[in-house]
């Protein structure tokens, strides 16, 4: 049996948990602080711009310029993603400066990097699909940064019909399982304890 | 192993306090949604329309015909660019690494015979067949003299209307004059964009052209838009943009890259050392100890820390 794969997915995956670290319904008492918000915050921020990206995305991409109700949306769909790096930033200084990365939670650290960089990217490719000024602004100018590395010669942004297909589909995707893996490795790994926080007797097994 | 790090290893067996994550998260959504909600009907989001090329045409006409004889002539940004669009250069260098060039042609754009020959197949002037069969008729070198020629008068004269008709420029003034026709009737627009089909999605032509001119980079200076004015972190208007893009903006502010021919390549690759810092800060030295140096989680953690005397 424990030759089977699906028998070693199950053992590297589901029997890794323990439905108590999964949704724990308590923490450590240390886990008493406004920074530990603001993980929440960007998990809520990024649900609203998957909403209102979606919202979007049924009607079509120039919908919000001749609705105002797709305008609304649009604003929405803005400010969630201008929340949602001010939230991830604030949580993220809150990380270095719990030195979070301890005690075997590197990958919690490189996933959440990874988080940022991907919204980077993702946020980027929502400039370019905006079909107005800022958009065409925005693809004449970056297309120098990107072609001189080469990967103009892949990623064109003045192909408006290739940006609007990696926003809506692959970058959300890449997004979303890295926010996954990153909560999930929060979730398995508990929330890291204070700095020399083994002076506690009894503080930790 | 040390003591601490067992303690950050293990699972926290000391003291713990309900916490309810999913209660937390509705709340968190709840209150983030009303925060947008308000923001967005207070401040709204910028919706700057697009620039065409017809409007290009109708409101700085000058600097069109100037930027259709700079295409023939190959002067132009897109005409000398390299690759991805051609060959007239070699691209951006990274010291000795040609990046730029080994990545090659894979989106071929030759703005004389894209931006201006081609569509003039389609011009109803009655004298552009005639400049179009004398243009492509004619030898490299004759073609690049003629549009050399009239590019040059039309610097010195400022004004496509003001430069005194002369062979010297061949079929060149007729053919931008004639370009400028087109676009100013709003059929160059879609002459570019639907090459491969009526249904336009790339506007890689018609954005390298109006990119070429000096009308649509002056629309970006007034938007305060421009590279040295923090580029394209910024958007039209007051709104904050991309601001998490200010590491990068940052360089084309300041030397050696401000000045730099090399600027695009040697900031994107010093933000590429800067992600790889920043992927692996836990790992590099000094850096992993500010966190225990600026005390800074004494103010996170003061509870913990005064509730067991630390």
């Amino acid at each position: 049996m424990s030759s089977m794969w699906t028998t070693k997915l199950r053992k590297a995956t589901v029997e890794k948990f323990e439905p108590q670290d999964v949704l724990p319904d308590d923490q450590p008492s240390y886990v008493a602080s406004w920074i530990y918000v603001f993980g929440v915050l960007t998990l809520s921020s990024l649900a609203i711009i998957i909403i209102t990206g979606l919202v979007l995305t049924t009607r079509g991409a120039i919908w919000w310029h001749s609705s105002n109700v797709g305008h609304f949306v649009n604003s929405m769909h803005l400010w969630s993603v201008e929340l949602f790096f001010v939230f991830m930033v604030v949580h993220l200084w809150g990380k270095f400066w719990m030195a979070a990365w301890r005690g075997r939670r590197f990958a919690t650290w490189v996933t959440g990097a990874f988080c940022f960089l991907a919204s980077v990217a993702t946020g980027f490719t929502g400039y370019l699909i905006q079909w107005d000024f800022d958009s065409q602004w925005i693809a004449t100018q970056a297309k120098d940064g990107l072609n001189s590395a080469g990967i103009g010669s892949f990623f064109n942004t003045l192909n408006t019909g290739q940006a609007i297909l990696l926003h809506v589909s692959l970058l959300p995707l890449v997004l979303t399982f890295i926010v996954i893996w990153h909560v999930i490795l929060v979730r398995r790994n508990g929330v890291v304890p204070p700095l020399d926080a083994k002076e506690i007797a009894g503080g930790a097994e | 192993m040390s003591k601490e790090r067992n303690v950050d290893l293990a699972k926290w067996s000391g003291p713990k306090r309900p916490y309810d994550l999913v209660k937390e998260f509705v709340i968190a959504f709840l209150v983030v949604g009303l925060l947008v909600g308000a923001i967005s009907a207070i401040f709204s989001s910028p919706d700057e329309p697009a620039v065409t090329l017809q409007q290009w045409a109708n409101q700085a006409p000058a600097d069109f015909v100037a930027t259709t004889a700079g295409e023939l002539a190959g002067t132009t940004i897109s005409a000398a660019y390299g690759p991805p669009y051609n060959n007239a250069a070699e691209g951006l260098k990274l010291g000795p690494l040609k990046i730029q060039k080994w990545a090659g042609v894979t989106i071929p754009v030759n703005p004389a015979v894209d931006f201006v020959a081609t569509p003039l197949k389609f011009s109803k002037d009655p004298s552009v067949p005639a400049a179009l069969a004398q243009w492509n008729g004619a030898s490299s070198d004759q073609q690049l003299k003629w549009a050399t020629d009239y590019s040059t008068a039309l610097g010195k004269a400022g004004d496509y209307t003001k430069v005194t008709a002369s062979d010297a420029y061949g079929p060149v003034p007729t053919m931008a004059t004639g370009l400028l026709a087109l676009a100013q009737s709003d059929v160059l627009d879609g002459l570019l964009t639907t090459t491969v089909t009526p249904y336009p999605s790339d506007f890689t032509k018609p954005m390298l052209f109006l990119a070429d001119g000096t009308y649509f980079d002056d629309l970006g200076a007034k938007q305060h838009l421009h590279g040295d004015q923090w580029g394209m972190m910024n958007e039209t208007g007051s709104y904050p943009g991309q601001s998490w893009l200010w590491l990068f903006s940052l360089w084309y502010q300041v030397e050696p890259f401000k000045s730099s021919e090399n600027a695009d390549i040697q900031i994107f690759a010093l933000l590429m050392l800067l992600n790889l810092g920043f992927i692996f800060m836990p790992k590099i030295p000094f850096i992993n100890r500010l966190p225990r140096l600026i005390p800074f989680h004494r103010l996170i953690w003061r509870r913990y820390y005064k509730e067991n005397n630390l």
